[in-house]
């Protein structure tokens, strides 16, 4: 029968020419299969181009001519091409008479135009003309090529058509053309809105296709807004159960499961229907019940309808007895040997861990096994997973993971979304600033660049807080380490820019705070730093500041400071710079380094960035001068509101210069373009009070500079400014990190056995929550030690945390199953007996604590490479065994395509691609 | 929802290509190769999914081809999976021991086959025997065109002769 088929074919090629194509393209083809290179390969397409170019144009081309040109036309854009020179001979093909042109001219302009291509225009009476034919197949080709080309504009000029053929005879037409439509509602809503009586209406339709259709259509209607919709609920529950039953016609089957992409549709829809609407989804319960039931885990596309299944249920009202359910296929996914199950598994318990968060416990190794999976998909899916469910407890092992993870990839889309991520984590759950600021160091380190500058801030700001307690020991504990790290930090080969910024910025404020760092050494280490970026003005500026207070601080106890030469060659080189910004710094760096000792002490206090700068807005320290001004015959200060946001800075000029040159350093100040006011006031005023105490010294052309943007104030105030509030999230942690992370197997096996006798002890709890099929497959003797290491800390089996959460459970159990858990639970209720085919669950697990360390560590390795070897998947068994059965390879026919190919000289040569006649199934 | 099928040889090679939301041609270009250089290279037990900008790929390789399509992140993978293989059984039962080919000469036709399961990126006909049926209808029609308009002219000929 197959030979017959293939013969058949054969001949019905030899009529139109062999394989339905010219020599010449089929020469093409065979050239550009042979290429050895890319640059060959470019060559011959380009070569072809200008020959199709050439020729298109030519008077009279045969339409059928016509025709194979633009099919070469086609291939050469599939190719990445740009050919169109000949879109409007496309455009011209569509108004054909003949078929067979027509559908070609419609298939070349919907694969060269887009939608908002200045030619559709000349497009839209043929389509107008042809969907009005006599001919279904005429509409149907029409109704195609509306489906990609027409845009918001155009709706109008066809809609009117469409909407007729919604009853057209042939369920072929009526179905594209609620196809048409479902594109009109996603191009623009508006104006197909009051066409949701008559989709509702094919909804009924007698043909199942257009009855799909019409689903695809609903879903977006009602992502879009679900009012309108909630009175289908019954009717799309009745033909869910329709499709389950095996009602639909049997053209619909797929592997045996009746119409599972419909199924797969309306659960879709229902859980979009169902969500946070208990009467709804009470009415969905039933048949998602019979899904659970019906549905055959062995094939993939049962699988499929299972996992829609889950989605449908943690995003409805939620039923006790089907989300156990839905907990056990997760489990069963989670098991499976088939990396495309546990994909979907990890993401079926991302879904169920909001709303049961204990039941990641019983898949502690699995998920393990996931992020240490080779697979790269997996292991993301995995960490996106563990985000999910991150908690004070684990969040060291989880942002460790996640760090390791960035540190190997070099995607920028991912880095920086991980990397986000950490951050986040981080700063909602970590348990020391010590922690948090190493985590931090290492997200800087990595993705560089990709973090928003105001992690950064928000990083220098904490270790200028420290704990934000009256515990002095342990902020500059906490400075000194930072300082330590990040001179360890400096010895690695290009940093990234922001990461520097804030090493200068730790290193200038307390590189010398504990006395271990002498004021030359982290001067040399500035300087450093700025010889590995020449180029970087912004970290140059963070770089001046830095040595100008460590300048201060020195000359301030008293000290000298020899300036090294690389850092007077840098210094001098920056008086020049182009650069206003860095050149007043260096200007402010001279000024300050003639100051005296008391007056540096004021002005540029040892560890006081995070001191609260007061805003004295009404000035009262200037009161006395203005008086004096007064009194001496100036003028009174005339409309202080307009002046408002600048009035601290243009007084403090004036108090500075009040005899020398006022009016031209004034100037400056009337229009300075500050965005936020507030921000300015407190930099000047900061300023002000420094500059008051000594302004005969302080230059004006220094207080000029200072108020301009100086790193180190600004970006504190700014951030103090914005983060107020937020400093409780680094507030001491309530617990010992300590008791978490167990150190060694020891400690490891202690909080196993806990959790076994937990688990004997509550036998009936595991019961009703560990899904059957755990007897089967017993966990396996000897996980390694690492991965239950990893487990403890990752699932939190702590102690105390162990035991309470069984209780919590049982309780649940008894009460309403998987009910969310109750933050305080009552003392747990006498447990019931255990049954008998739990008893060896509880046994096994007792026992491997008692294994030796040692041991343990050997089985690790050996654990680590027998876990790469998994087994071919269930799934793909079933499938290649059905197609062995149906048809299989068959090599008669290949070889006859063979002969047919040589005919022509396609034959590739030697062993380029001899699968090129391979059957696909093969 | 579908954003695009993408259909490459295991050397890269473009097989076929259908773009169901607006990209130029620069990001086509960027797109398949990036996706050649995630893909080819996979292994064949790791699984059929890859993450790529935020969307999902969904790959299956059938001998040298890899047949690919590129769905939102909210899709259900394995229903897209099966979308991939229903498509190759249609083009089996079309072609008959679709081979690589096949697809490379009769790529129009592989594009016809795919309007007719595929619109607008959402699977249109589930029904395999529909799709072999409309398929069909329009090859036959074609050919009857063809007679009636070689008849129609020799009839017109051999009147105004």
């Amino acid at each position: 029968m197959e030979q017959l088929k293939t013969i058949g074919r054969e001949l019905a090629m030899g009529s139109q020419g062999v394989w339905g194509s010219s020599k010449e393209f089929l020469e093409l083809v065979k050239t550009i299969g042979e290429a050895k290179s890319k640059a060959e390969e470019e060559r011959i397409v380009l070569a072809e181009i200008e020959s199709l170019k050439r020729r298109i144009q030519e008077p009279d081309v045969p339409r059928k001519k016509m025709k194979e040109y633009i099919m070469r036309l086609v291939y050469v854009e599939m190719l990445g091409h740009d050919a169109s020179f000949g879109y409007i001979h496309a455009v011209k093909m569509t108004h054909d008479d003949n078929l067979l042109l027509k559908r070609s001219g419609y298939l070349a302009v919907t694969l060269f135009l887009n939608e908002d291509h200045d030619l559709i225009i000349l497009i839209i009476n043929t389509i107008q003309k042809d969907l009005k034919s006599d001919n279904y197949l005429v509409c149907c080709a029409a109704l195609t090529a509306v489906c990609r080309l027409i845009n918001e504009e155009t709706i109008p000029a066809v809609l009117p058509q469409i909407v007729e053929l919604l009853n057209h005879q042939k369920e072929l037409v009526r179905k594209k053309a609620v196809m048409a439509l479902h594109r009109f509602f996603q191009r623009s809503p508006s104006t197909v809105s009051h066409l949701f009586p008559a989709f509702q209406e094919r909804l009924c339709d007698r043909d199942p296709s257009v009855m799909s259709a019409v689903l695809c259509a609903l879903y977006d209607m009602i992502l879009v807004n679900v009012k309108p919709f909630k009175h289908l609920v019954a009717s799309l529950v009745s033909i869910l159960k329709q499709a389950v039953e095996h009602r639909l016609p049997k053209s619909y089957d797929y592997h045996r499961t009746p119409a599972p992409f419909v199924q797969i549709k309306l659960l879709k829809i229902l859980a979009l229907l169902g969500t946070g609407d208990k009467a709804a989804s009470e009415n969905m319960f039933n048949v998602l019940g019979d899904i659970l039931k019906r549905s055959d885990s062995t094939s993939n596309i049962g699988n499929a309808i299972l996992y829609e299944c889950v989605r449908t249920l943690t995003s409805i009202y939620t039923n006790p007895r089907l989300l156990q359910n839905a907990a056990e296929i997760t489990a069963k996914f989670l098991k499976s040997d088939s990396h495309n199950l546990k994909y979907m598994g990890i993401d079926a318990l991302g879904r169920l861990i909001k709303i049961t968060p204990e039941c990641a416990e019983n898949h502690q190794l699995a998920v393990i096994d996931c992020l240490e999976d080779p697979d790269d998909t997996l292991k993301r899916k995995t960490l996106d997973l563990l985000y999910k469910m991150t908690k004070a407890n684990n969040v060291e092992v989880i942002v460790e993971r996640m760090v390791e993870y960035i540190r190997n990839i070099s995607d920028n889309h991912y880095k920086t979304e991980i990397s986000s991520r950490v951050i986040e984590l981080a700063e909602r759950y970590a348990p020391s600033n010590q922690w948090f600021i190493q985590t931090m160091n290492q997200v800087f380190e990595i993705a560089g660049d990709l973090v928003p500058q105001k992690v950064a801030h928000d990083l220098m700001r904490l270790i200028a807080e420290g704990a934000g307690e009256e515990d002095e020991d342990a902020d500059s504990h906490l400075r000194s380490s930072a300082v330590q790290a990040y001179l360890q930090i400096l010895k690695e080969p290009k940093l990234p820019s922001i990461l520097l910024q804030v090493i200068s910025w730790v290193l200038g404020e307390y590189g010398i705070a504990d006395g271990s760092h002498s004021a030359e050494f982290i001067i040399g280490k500035l300087c450093d730093i700025v010889a590995t970026r020449p180029g970087d003005d912004k970290l140059k500026g963070y770089v001046v500041s830095a040595i100008t207070k460590i300048c201060a601080f020195e000359k301030a106890a008293g000290q000298t400071v020899d300036l090294i030469p690389e850092c007077v060659s840098f210094i001098e080189e920056l008086y020049a710079s182009h650069s206003t910004d860095l050149q007043q710094r260096v200007y402010e760096f001279h000024a300050v380094l003639k100051l005296d000792r008391d007056t540096l002490a004021s002005i540029l206090p040892m560890d006081a960035s995070c001191e609260d700068i007061e805003v004295d807005k009404d000035l009262s320290f200037l009161n006395s001068f203005v008086e004096s001004a007064l009194a001496n015959g100036s003028r009174p200060y005339l409309s202080d509101n307009e002046r408002r946001g600048m009035g601290a800075m243009t007084t403090l000029a004036s108090n500075n210069d009040a005899g020398t040159s006022s009016l031209l350093r004034f100037q400056p100040y009337e229009k300075p373009s500050i965005p936020e006011p507030a921000a300015a006031l407190v930099t000047a005023s900061h300023y002000s009070q420094d500059a008051i105490d000594q302004h005969d010294i302080y230059s004006s052309a220094i207080t000029v500079s200072t108020s301009s943007k100086a790193p180190e104030s600004s970006s504190n105030d700014g951030t103090r400014l914005k983060l107020e509030g937020v400093q409780k999230k680094w507030g001491r942690p309530t617990y010992t990190p300590e008791a978490q992370v167990p150190k060694n197997p020891i400690n490891i096996s202690d909080s196993v056995k806990v959790s076994s006798s937990a688990a004997g002890k509550e036998a009936s709890s595991r019961n009703s929550s560990a899904p059957p099929y755990t007897e089967r497959k017993q966990p396996p003797q000897e996980i390694s030690a690492e991965k239950k290491k990893l487990a403890a800390s990752l699932f939190g089996s702590k102690a105390g945390d162990t035991k309470a959460k069984p209780a919590a459970k049982l309780q649940q159990n008894g009460t309403s199953k998987k009910a969310p858990a109750k933050p305080t639970s009552p003392p747990p209720p006498a447990p019931a007996p255990p049954p008998a085919d739990l008893l060896d669950l509880s046994d096994s697990l007792p026992q491997t604590p008692s294994v030796d360390p040692v041991d343990q560590l050997a089985d690790l390795i050996s654990v680590d490479s027998s876990a790469a070897t998994s087994t071919t998947s269930l799934v793909e068994q079933v499938f290649d065994a059905g197609k062995v059965a149906t048809k299989g390879p068959s090599p008669q026919a290949s070889l006859q395509k063979d002969a047919v190919s040589r005919q022509v000289g396609v034959t590739p040569s030697g062993g380029t691609n001899p699968d090129l006649f391979k059957d696909l199934f093969g | 929802q579908i954003r695009f099928v993408l259909l490459i040889s295991r050397q890269g090679k473009v097989r076929l290509t259908k773009w169901y939301s607006p990209y130029t041609q620069k990001e086509r270009l960027k797109a398949i190769r990036e996706l050649s250089a995630l893909i080819l290279p996979r292994g064949p037990k790791l699984c059929n999914f890859v993450e790529w900008k935020g969307l999902k790929v969904v790959y299956k390789r059938y001998a040298s081809l890899y047949f690919c399509i590129c769905v939102d992140s909210e899709d259900n993978e394995l229903d897209g999976l099966e979308v991939i293989h229903h498509y190759v059984q249609v083009l089996d039962r079309y072609f008959g021991n679709v081979c690589e080919l096949d697809l490379i000469f009769n790529f129009h036709k592989a594009y016809f086959i795919l309007d007719e399961i595929l619109i607008a990126g959402e699977l249109q006909e589930s029904s395999k025997k529909s799709v072999s049926r409309v398929i069909s209808a329009q090859d036959t029609l074609v050919e009857n065109a063809k007679e009636q308009a070689s008849s129609l002219s020799n009839m017109i000929a051999q009147a105004t002769k």
